[in-house]
């Protein structure tokens, strides 16, 4: 997959020159994105990439799913108010951060 | 410009929700080194680390991926083939999107060495590779010559493992085919670890139900150089006990050291000789021989020690293991589904390490293995590991994990849902 427009590699490569010594609140929030990436990825292995799912799945897709209504049924799993077969046992597993990292990620991310 | 600080800022692009060819470049006359990852093995763990270090850059870090097949045969599932519920089609998927849709590039070879004091790799037919980072996903090598006469034995194909789903799978579904309704199909297990700890109980599974419904007069004979079984012990045995009576036989403690193909007898450490129509031994299993040849294989000879929060080998810089091939931490399973999770966390780690920012200060890996136990009922287990910075180790969390409360169908769905998006989050 390769994306390419003259402005935008214009514009790319000044921001790389300045990046050349890219700040260090800039580093971390970099850092910060591609392990909360990491982190819902962990999903992806029964939700799909980036949440989508395969076509006809019985699994769901998480991709678009509300930061609310995920956040609640994360929660239900954990402590057994929601059935499941196996999110129950995983959630289990979750710090609370990463619940909360996997929910924002697939509010955040588009259908 | 450094690499570094070129990786660090295409990063920093995507936070203005873009993605760049950095082609452009060229004409400022700073034309950037691009870092290069060299993958491999292309099986559940070294195609998710193409893909994710793919993506995860935003499409900046090159990748090249190293895998003889042209396409992926599932490992997971292919018990359904042996059974007869599933074909090879079912369980194969091409590596064309890898390349087509992510921009992995492709190279269809084995690799003959790895030098890693100059970072190059050289392929079987010659060429060297440069890489910044090397990731080795080379699965299992079966130990042939632990059983004397099994090497000659499988390469006559008279005796097959189909652990390496493949032509293997399909032989071994024919000899059952071919085998005469009264005969007996019998399934050696090595002392664990080996690949797919349930694995050999759903095998059994499924030639027993294949039995059960097709020849009913036939038998299915597991012999277990374990003291129990390994994996979902008591759900496989309830379901053995109210399903398969009289057509499946357990048998702990039976350490094949010898076969005898003609024949087809199994021979023990201890107990008598066992005869069957149809063998299917499983061998002693080691890292990948690419792994056990470059020297990584480092713990026992056998397995490959890593440091576990950025899978880093313990024995080479800039070399990564992942998958089957490494010591694992302990409860973490030799599985596809932990071998996606390893490529995941590599991925990330080598990505922050090529952009020179912090690796993941606390990565996870999560598992779910499904068995088939017939052709529609299933029993899972499923495990957290997170990883702990004081024991640079992952820990699974107290009361988390589990397994199935009994064989149901509703599973069996989720089962073959898990395989296709998997597969799907691994090679498309």
């Amino acid at each position: 997959m390769v994306h390419s427009s003259t402005s935008f590699a214009r514009f790319a490569c000044a921001l790389t020159l300045g990046l050349g010594a890219t700040s260090s609140a800039l580093a971390q929030q970099i850092a910060e994105t591609l392990h909360q990436r990491v982190t819902a990825a962990m999903c992806a292995n029964c939700h799909g990439t980036e949440g989508r799912t395969i076509e006809g799945s019985a699994i769901p897709s998480l991709v678009g799913m509300p930061k609310d209504y995920m956040l609640l049924q994360l929660k239900a799993f954990k402590d057994g108010s929601r059935p499941a077969t196996v999110m129950h046992q995983i959630t289990k597993g979750l710090t609370d951060a990463q619940v909360n990292t996997i929910a924002n990620y697939y509010a955040n991310t588009k259908r | 410009m450094k690499r570094r600080s070129f990786v660090q800022a295409s990063l920093a692009l995507s936070s203005f929700g873009a993605l760049g060819s950095m082609v452009g470049c060229a004409s400022t006359g700073n034309i950037p080194s691009k870092a290069r990852v060299v993958v491999i093995g292309g099986g559940y763990g070294g195609a998710t680390t193409a893909k994710y270090v793919r993506m995860l850059s935003n499409y900046q870090i090159d990748v090249v991926l190293i895998e003889p097949e042209s396409a992926f045969v599932s490992c997971p599932i292919s018990n359904l083939v042996i059974g007869g519920s599933k074909t090879m089609a079912d369980i194969t998927t091409p590596y064309d999107k890898l390349s087509g849709k992510h921009g992995v590039q492709m190279v269809r070879d084995y690799v003959s060495g790895v030098d890693a004091s100059q970072k190059t790799v050289t392929l079987a037919s010659g060429p060297r590779i440069r890489y910044d980072k090397l990731v080795m996903s080379p699965g299992i090598d079966l130990m042939f010559n632990s059983i004397d006469g099994l090497k000659q034995a499988n390469t006559s194909g008279q005796i097959l493992q189909a652990w390496k789903a493949g032509p293997e799978t399909a032989n071994l579904r024919k000899q059952l085919e071919a085998m005469p309704d009264g005969g007996v199909y019998a399934i050696s297990i090595p002392e664990a670890p080996y690949r797919c700890p349930p694995g050999p109980y759903e095998r059994a599974s499924q030639v027993a139900h294949y039995f059960k419904q097709h020849k009913p007069k036939s038998k299915v004979l597991i012999l277990d150089a374990n003291q129990d079984v390994t994996s979902k012990g008591p759900l496989f045995k309830k379901f053995w006990a109210d399903n398969y009576k009289g057509v499946l036989e357990y048998m702990p403690q039976h350490k094949v050291t010898a076969v005898d193909a003609k024949a087809g007898v199994l021979k023990f450490d201890v107990q008598n000789d066992v005869k069957a129509s149809v063998l299917n031994v499983l061998p002693d299993m080691r890292a990948g021989s690419i792994a056990v040849q470059s020297g990584l294989a480092n713990v026992n000879a056998r397995w490959c020690g890593v440091h576990y929060q950025t899978f880093e080998s313990t024995q080479a810089k800039d070399i990564h293991v992942i998958g089957d091939s490494i010591m694992l931490a302990p409860l973490m399973p030799k599985s596809g589904h932990m071998a996606n999770s390893h490529g995941k966390v590599t991925a990330a780690a080598i990505v922050a390490q090529l952009s020179d920012l912090p690796v993941n200060p606390e990565p996870f890996l999560s598992n779910t293995c499904y068995s088939f136990v017939n052709d529609k009922l299933v029993v899972h287990v499923a495990s957290v590991h997170q990883y702990d910075a004081k024991d640079k180790t992952y820990k699974t969390v107290p009361g988390s994990g589990g397994v199935s409360t009994a064989p149901n169908e509703l599973e069996g769905i989720y089962a073959w849902n898990w395989a296709q998006n998997i597969w799907a989050d691994t090679l498309l």
